[in-house]
C-alpha cells in the first residue's frame, strides 16, 4: 500500500514513452541538478563526519569538563528542522545564500546523525582490545587510528549515510537559500511548467540515487565492532583542554545559539507584524491534520509491528530494510507521487487531508512500524503464556499483561510520529488542501518574500515542537539507565 | 493437588514428530524430573502439558480429569516456573504473586505464599530490584498461588550461578514439599534431576528411555546411552563368557555374555597398592575430591574419582583396583 504511488510514479513517468523519459534525463539541467545535489551531499557528510566523530570522542572518551551536559546539548540540532535553522540563519546573515548558505546550514542540523552512534560505539566498544595495543607498545595516537578507528567505523558509515540521505532529500534549507538542488529543482519544475512529466521523472531520479547510497553503505559497513563489558576509562586532553572546550562550545553555539537569538531578536523587533490568531489557527491546523497523520500511520503500523516482533525471519528483516528505505523516501518524491495518483484516481481526495494524513502515512510508517515493534518486544510471550497458566484467557491476558507493557512504547512511537509530521514541509507544501496552512508552510513561504518577522513566531512554535522529542528522549533513556 | 498422567503422547511441529510415543506417571505430591540433552523434547513436552501446543495424540490426565487440546492454558489448572522467572515487570512481587488469585482472596494467600519461599516482606518490591534467586522464587509463588494441579519448572536455574544454584535447589524442593504440590521439572543438568527429583524420566530423542528413581538411574540405568548420560564413566569394549570379561583392569565379574561394553564409575577405581600398575599422569583437584588420570599398562587411559588419600603425583607409579560390580551392556546385533 505504501508503495503504491511510488509505482504509480513509475507508470507516470514511462506514459509518454521511454523516449521523454530518455529526454529529460539527458537534459544538461538533469546533469547540472544531480551533481549539484551529490556536490552538497559529499561535503556535508565529510564535515559531518569530522565534526560528528571529533565531538562524538570529546563526549565519550574524554575528560572535558561538562561533557555530560554537552552529550545532551550537541544532540539537540539533531530536532531543529532544516528551514528552521535556514531560516534562522538567513535573517541574520541575508548573504548566506547558495551553496555556502546550504552547507553550513545541513551540516549544522545534521552532524548528529554521526555524533549518535559514533558515541554510542565509542562507549560500548571493548576497551581491553586498545589497552591490549598500548601494551604491545603502541602511542595513545597510534592506537587511536590503528584501534578505535576500525571499532567505529561502521557506526561512522550508517551515520554518514543518514547525512547523504537527508541532504539529499531535504528541500526546506536549499530551497530557503536558493541553491538549486535536485528537490528544489523538482519542485520548480512542477510548479512553473504545464507539464508534469519531468518532476514525476526527476522525483524516480532521487529515488535511486537514495537507493544506491543505502545499498553501497550496507556493503561497506563490514563487521560489527565486539562489545566490551566495561566502561572505557576517560583520557586526558592535557593542554589541548582549552581549545577543545573553545570549540565545543562554538559548536553549541552555532547550531542552538544562533537560531533562539535571531528568533529572539524578530520576534522582539517585529511585534506589530503578525497577529496571534493567525499563529494560533495555523497551529490549530498543524496539530489537526499531525494527529490524523499520526493515527492512520499507527493503524497501519499496529499489525506490521506486532508481526514483526513476534515472528522472526523475513519480515522482521524487511521491515529493517523498510526503515531505511523510509529515509531514502524523500518528502518531495511521496509528495509529487500523491499528487499525480490522486488527480488521476481519486479527485475527490486531492487536496484534502485524509490525502495529506496519507502521505504522512507512507513517509513515516517505518518510524511507526519501529516503535510498536520496541513496544511489543517489552511484552514478550513467556509473559502471556505466564498470564494464560494462571487462568486468564486471551482477552483478559491481553489487557492485563500485553497492553501495558506495549503502550508506552507505541504511544512514545505515535507521539513522535505526531511531531514528526508536525515538521514536515515539502509533501505538505504539495498535498495541503486550498486554505489549510501548516506552521512549517506559513514559515516557508513567508521566508521566501523576506518577511522574517512575520516567519518568526512560526519558526518558535515549531522550536519548541522540535525541542519536545529531543527532551523527552533524553528523559527516556535516562529512566532506563537508573532500571538496569 | 493431583498425579499426572501422561499416555502414547505424539507432538511435533509440521510432520515432524519431536515427541514420539511418551509415557509416565507422577504421583499426588511427587516430583518428577525430566532429563535429557537440548533438542530431545522436553520444552515441547512442557508446551503441550501447560497446553500451548497441541498434541497429535496420546492422552494426558490430572488426577481423574482428561486434558484434551480443547481445553485452553487458562482452564488447565497447570502453572508453570519458565526459565528466568519471567515476572511481570510492570507489576510488584505481590502483584506477581496475586496475578492469578480472584481479588477477594489475594491478601492473605500472597503472604502465605511469600512466607513460604522465604521472601515475607517483599511484596511492595518490583520486579528489577529482585537478585536471580528472588526472582525464581516469587515466579514459584506466583505458579503455586491458584493451587495448580500441577507445577511445571523448566530449567528454573540454569540462569544463577552455581553456588546459588544448590541453595535455590534445595529450597524449591523443600517448598513443593510443604505445599504438596504435584511437580513436573525439565533440565539437562543430570545432577539436578537425580538430586531433586523423586523420579526421573530420561527422554532421548522424544521418547522415556529410563524412568526410576535417581538410584536406580545411576546404578542401573536401561542402557549404554542413558550410562553415559547420568554421570561420568569409565568404559571399555570386551566379550564376556560365563559372567567374566576381560579388561585392562582385570577380569570382572559380569552380568551378561558376548560382545558388549565393561562400564564403571570413575569412583569405583581404587588407588593403593593392590591390583593393576598404571602411571599417573595428570591430578586434577576439585578440593572435596580430586580426579586422577591414569595410563594403564597397554596405553589405555582412565580416569579415578579420589575422596582424600592418597592421590600420588604426575609420573607416580600406583595400582589400581575396582570396588563393587561393574555394568556390562551387550551390542545390538
Amino acid at each position: 500500500m505504501a508503495v503504491l504511488p511510488l509505482v504509480y510514479l513509475v507508470v507516470r513517468s514511462f506514459e509518454r514513452g521511454g523516449s521523454v523519459v530518455w529526454d529529460v534525463l539527458a537534459r544538461t539541467r538533469t546533469a547540472e541538478l544531480a551533481l549539484r545535489s551529490l556536490t552538497l551531499a559529499v561535503s556535508v557528510t565529510a564535515a559531518c563526519l569530522v565534526l560528528g566523530v571529533l565531538s562524538a570522542w570529546l563526549v565519550a572518551r574524554s575528560d572535558l569538563p561538562g561533557r555530560r551536559a554537552f552529550g545532551v546539548l550537541l544532540v539537540l540540532p539533531l530536532a531543529v528542522p532544516s528551514y528552521v535553522a535556514g531560516f534562522t540563519w538567513i535573517s541574520v546573515v541575508p548573504d548566506l545564500t547558495g551553496f555556502a548558505g546550504a552547507f553550513v546550514v545541513l551540516t549544522l542540523v545534521s552532524y548528529p546523525y554521526v555524533l549518535l552512534p559514533v558515541a554510542a560505539a565509542l562507549r560500548t566498544a571493548d576497551p581491553s582490545v586498545e589497552e591490549v595495543a598500548r601494551s604491545l607498545g603502541r602511542t595513545r595516537r597510534q592506537v587511536f587510528f590503528a584501534v578505535t578507528v576500525r571499532q567505529i567505523r561502521p557506526a561512522a558509515l550508517a551515520g554518514g549515510l543518514l547525512v547523504a540521505l537527508y541532504v539529499l532529500s531535504d528541500f526546506g534549507a536549499v530551497s530557503l537559500m536558493r541553491y538549486e538542488a535536485f528537490t528544489l529543482g523538482i519542485y520548480t519544475s512542477y510548479r512553473a511548467t504545464f507539464d508534469r512529466t519531468p518532476a514525476a521523472i526527476l522525483g524516480l531520479v532521487l529515488v535511486v540515487l537514495a537507493i544506491a547510497l543505502t545499498v553501497g553503505e550496507r556493503r561497506a559497513r563490514g563487521l560489527v565492532a565486539h562489545r566490551g563489558r566495561r566502561q572505557p576509562s576517560a583520557a586526558p586532553l592535557g593542554r589541548a583542554r582549552v581549545p577543545a572546550l573553545a570549540g565545543t562550545i562554538a559548536l553549541v553555539l552555532l547550531t542552538l545559539g544562533v537560531p533562539v537569538v535571531s528568533l529572539a531578536w524578530w520576534l522582539a523587533a517585529g511585534t506589530s507584524t503578525f497577529s496571534v490568531t493567525d499563529v494560533l489557527a495555523t497551529t490549530g491546523n498543524t496539530v489537526a491534520v499531525s494527529a490524523f497523520g499520526a493515527l492512520l500511520t499507527l493503524l497501519l503500523a499496529l499489525p506490521v509491528g506486532i508481526l514483526a516482533a513476534r515472528h522472526q525471519g523475513r519480515l522482521a528483516r524487511g521491515v529493517e530494510l523498510a526503515g531505511f528505505a523510509g529515509h531514502a523516501l524523500p518528502g518531495i518524491t511521496v509528495g509529487l507521487a500523491l499528487v499525480f495518483f490522486g488527480i488521476r484516481f481519486a479527485p475527490a481526495l486531492y487536496q484534502t487531508v485524509p490525502m495529506l494524513a496519507f502521505a504522512y502515512a507512507v513517509l513515516f510508517l517505518p518510524l511507526a512500524v519501529g516503535a510498536v515493534r520496541t513496544g511489543v518486544a517489552h511484552a514478550p510471550p513467556v509473559l502471556e503464556d505466564v498470564s494464560r497458566s494462571l487462568g486468564h484467557g486471551r482477552w483478559r491476558t491481553g489487557l492485563r499483561v500485553t497492553v501495558p507493557l506495549a503502550a508506552p512504547g507505541v504511544l512514545a512511537g505515535t507521539a513522535l510520529v505526531f511531531l514528526t509530521c508536525a515538521k514536515e514541509l515539502p509533501a505538505t507544501l504539495l498535498l495541503r488542501p486550498t486554505g489549510v496552512d501548516t506552521l512549517a508552510t506559513e514559515l516557508w513561504t513567508r521566508t521566501e518574500v523576506a518577511a522574517y518577522a512575520a516567519a518568526a513566531p512560526y519558526a518558535a512554535v515549531l522550536l519548541v515542537v522540535a525541542a519536545i522529542p529531543a527532551v523527552a528522549l533524553d528523559r527516556f533513556l535516562l529512566q532506563d539507565d537508573s532500571r538496569r | 493437588m493431583s498425579g499426572l498422567t501422561v499416555k502414547r503422547l505424539v507432538a511435533g511441529y509440521g510432520g515432524d514428530p519431536v515427541l514420539r510415543e511418551v509415557d509416565f506417571e507422577v504421583q499426588e505430591g511427587g516430583l518428577l524430573a525430566v532429563l535429557g540433552p537440548s533438542g530431545c523434547g522436553k520444552t515441547t513436552l512442557l508446551r503441550v502439558l501447560a497446553g500451548f501446543h497441541p498434541a497429535s495424540s496420546g492422552e494426558v490426565w490430572l488426577g481423574e480429569r482428561q486434558l484434551t487440546a480443547d481445553v485452553p492454558p487458562e482452564r488447565r489448572g497447570i502453572g508453570i516456573v519458565p526459565q528466568e522467572g519471567a515476572l511481570f515487570p510492570h507489576l510488584s512481587v505481590a502483584g506477581n504473586v496475586g496475578f492469578g488469585l480472584r481479588r477477594g482472596e489475594r491478601g492473605a494467600r500472597v503472604e502465605e505464599l511469600l512466607d513460604l519461599v522465604g521472601l515475607s516482606g517483599f511484596g511492595a518490591r518490583m520486579p528489577g530490584e529482585l537478585s536471580g534467586g528472588q526472582a525464581q522464587r516469587v515466579a514459584l509463588a506466583r505458579a503455586l498461588a491458584p493451587r495448580p494441579g500441577v507445577v511445571l519448572l523448566d530449567e528454573p536455574f540454569s540462569a544463577l550461578d552455581a553456588g546459588l544454584r544448590e541453595e535455590l535447589r534445595a529450597d524449591v524442593r523443600a517448598t513443593l514439599r510443604s505445599a504438596g504440590a504435584t511437580a513436573l521439572l525439565v533440565t539437562h543438568d543430570q545432577e539436578e534431576a537425580l538430586g531433586m527429583a523423586d523420579l526421573v524420566a530420561v527422554l532421548r530423542d522424544g521418547a522415556v528411555a529410563q524412568l526410576a528413581r535417581p538410584q536406580t538411574i545411576y546404578s542401573s540405568p536401561a542402557d549404554l546411552g542413558v550410562a553415559l548420560f547420568v554421570g561420568e564413566a569409565v568404559t571399555f569394549s570386551g566379550i564376556a563368557r560365563s559372567g567374566l570379561v576381560r579388561t585392562p583392569l582385570g577380569t570382572l565379574p559380569v552380568s551378561g555374555e558376548g560382545h558388549g561394553t565393561v562400564l564403571l564409575r570413575p569412583e569405583q577405581l581404587i588407588l593403593g597398592t593392590d591390583g593393576v600398575p598404571s602411571i599417573v599422569e595428570d591430578v586434577l583437584f576439585h578440593g572435596h575430591d580430586a580426579s586422577v588420570l591414569l595410563r594403564l599398562a597397554d596405553g589405555t587411559r582412565v580416569r579415578s574419582r579420589v575422596q582424600g588419600g592418597v592421590t600420588g603425583r604426575a609420573g607416580d607409579t600406583v595400582a589400581v583396583s575396582v570396588n563393587g560390580t561393574a555394568l556390562f551392556f551387550g551390542d545390538m546385533p
